[in-house]
């Protein structure tokens, strides 16, 4: 317990370091004095939008892969490696080509549907599968994916969305503004719903004997994650973009630490989640300033450098 | 008491069980032995819902286990198969306390944490119950499994070949502690065995399978017999009786 505190304290304080870094000149100064109207007005309008959506993000697409990994028992899947943020990137293609004037909901909303579509197909194969062979199941998917982006691809290719499409490929929060992120709520709602079901997944992650025997509908349980990880990462895709790397090392850092029981597990991963997308995105606004490299890049870098670690480490474990 | 009648499963071209009918007593340890492939697993599973039965039916004290929500037949019926797979990373306690989930649903009561404690104690996995099961041995992961179905308190308690991975001491102590379940608590332990001496010493009643089929049951007396071993895995067997429990001798 005292762990999570401190946690949430780094959370905190990463996000008060997101709310002072950029190219605006917003200090804590002068905010106070009410010197600067245009600093107050970044503060509101840009800074404190993108540090909720920062938070939201990070926690959301980290507990969607924890969930993930519950369900399809493999610690290699997460959103992008079980077609489901090609899948929402699909739906959001879709969505602005035939109906461009939805609102944002209902973009995110047919989104979020797609990529249900999408990862239950995934869910799907794997059932088909005669072998599955641990590493097998993240390959699949990532085929899968790669399928699901061409067809993406050839489409945005044809109607000249193709920019459009990499923005919802690349994390990037530049463009969050006020108004333009309150999608990400209904993620942090459905990641509060992921934690009142938590022991449930848990048991899920045990197998579908284990799940039957306990007197828990298997069908049902992943059908309730599948819906909150598919919704969340559409809202994550619809608002700022796919980050990667998140949802698989996130989880896998926490399992070493903490184990696997989701009832203790998910809020250090919800925590670490935002932390570590804060810290990415804090990173990347300072590299290069007053320029900014996109949280898809710098949590790449750092994402791929802990997932070799963790590869390494995992398999001296086996071995 | 388990009642099956005419059940039958096939896998592809090959029915496995084969219109089994069976009633099976309440109380004691039952079990149920037979060459590999006669369909002793496929039965356990279709007992305990983990499969479907297309044909036939199966009652558990009178509740049919296709139709009654699973939620109910938790409380009454456990099941542990053979070859637990497990990614997930959990502590020994853990996951002995989610066999307490069809009574809490998770929010555990004193009395749940008194029969998690109970069944660490007789388990004897006190030393290790802050552990992950991966940093486990085989041996030491099986019995934590057993504690979890032992520890969801079910009148019926089914195990498919709960030995394996144990040392001839750890085999020992848990045939034991299944006859003292079933005397002290009153509950039915029913086991597939591949060993028929534990079988013969342990059990009340043997039910021997053979191509899918009841080929015999009865009283361990009964059924170890040179005539009934021959008939069911086609070896020789010299009986012999020793303090009053029958041991089969089949490896010359």
């Amino acid at each position: 317990m005292r762990g999570l505190v401190l946690a949430a304290a780094g959370v905190i304080a990463l996000a008060a370091a997101s709310l002072f870094v950029g190219v605006s000149d917003v200090t804590i100064g002068t905010i106070l004095s009410g010197s600067s109207d245009e600093a107050t007005q970044v503060l509101l309008v840009s800074r404190i939008p993108r540090t909720f959506a920062l938070v939201l993000a990070g926690a959301g697409m980290a507990v969607s892969g924890l969930i993930l990994q519950m369900l399809a028992r493999n610690k290699f899947v997460e959103p992008s490696t079980a077609g489901t943020a090609e899948s929402a990137v699909f739906g959001m293609l879709m969505v602005t080509l035939l109906a461009p004037e939805t609102a944002m909901l209902g973009r995110m909303l047919v989104a979020g549907v797609c990529a249900l579509a999408g990862t239950v197909l995934f869910l799907g194969i794997l059932r088909r599968m005669p072998l599955r062979s641990p590493l097998i199941v993240p390959l699949v998917g990532i085929m899968l994916g790669a399928v699901i982006t061409a067809s993406t691809e050839f489409v945005a290719y044809r109607f000249d969305m193709l920019q459009s499409v990499r923005a919802w490929e690349t994390g990037d929060f530049s463009g969050v503004l006020r108004g333009r992120y309150e999608l990400l709520w209904i993620g942090a709602a459905l990641t509060a719903v992921a934690y009142a079901a938590a022991d449930r997944f848990t048991v899920a992650g045990l197998g579908e004997d284990f799940t039957t025997n306990l007197g828990l509908n298997h069908r049902r349980v992943v059908s309730l994650g599948l819906i909150i990880v598919s919704l969340v990462t559409a809202a994550v895709i619809a608002t700022c973009g796919m980050i990667p790397f998140l949802g698989l090392i996130v989880p896998n850092l926490i399992s070493l630490m903490r184990g696997d029981n989701m009832r203790l597990s998910l809020p250090w991963v919800a925590l670490f989640g935002a932390g570590l997308v804060l810290a990415c995105d804090i990173a990347g606004r300072l590299v290069i300033r007053p320029y900014e490299i996109p949280i898809g890049t710098t949590m790449g870098i750092v994402g791929s450098a802990i997932f070799l670690y963790l590869l390494l480490r995992k398999n001296r474990h086996a071995a | 008491m388990i009642e099956v009648r005419n059940a039958s499963k096939s896998y592809g071209e090959t029915l496995v069980v084969d219109d089994v009918s069976i009633t099976l007593p309440a109380g004691g340890v039952i079990s149920l032995i037979g060459a590999n492939g006669a369909g002793k697993s496929t039965l356990l599973s279709m007992i305990s819902r983990l499969l479907p039965v297309p044909a036939g039916t199966v009652t558990v004290e009178g509740m049919d286990v296709t139709t009654t929500p699973g939620d109910v037949l938790a409380r009454h019926l456990s099941i542990l198969r053979q070859d637990n797979q497990m990614t997930a990373r959990l502590t020994v306690r853990d996951l002995i306390a989610f066999g307490r989930y069809p009574h809490s649903k998770g929010r555990l009561t004193v009395e749940d944490q008194g029969h998690i404690e109970r069944v660490i104690r007789y388990l004897e996995l006190e030393a290790v119950a802050h552990r992950f099961l991966d940093e486990l041995s085989g041996g030491q992961r099986q019995r934590a499994f057993i504690a979890m179905v032992l520890c969801q308190d079910t009148d019926y308690v089914l195990l498919d070949e709960p030995l394996n991975n144990l040392d001839v001491k750890h085999a020992v102590a848990m045939m034991k502690l299944f006859r003292r379940t079933a005397d002290e608590f009153r509950k039915t332990i029913i086991l597939v065995l591949h060993d028929i001496n534990f079988a013969s010493c342990y059990s009340d009643r043997i039910v021997a399978m053979r191509n899918g089929r009841i080929a015999h049951q009865g009283p361990p007396e009964d059924i170890i017999t040179p005539c009934v071993i021959r008939d069911v895995y086609g070896v020789e067997a010299n009986i012999h009786e020793i303090d009053g429990k029958r041991v089969a001798l089949y490896f010359r």
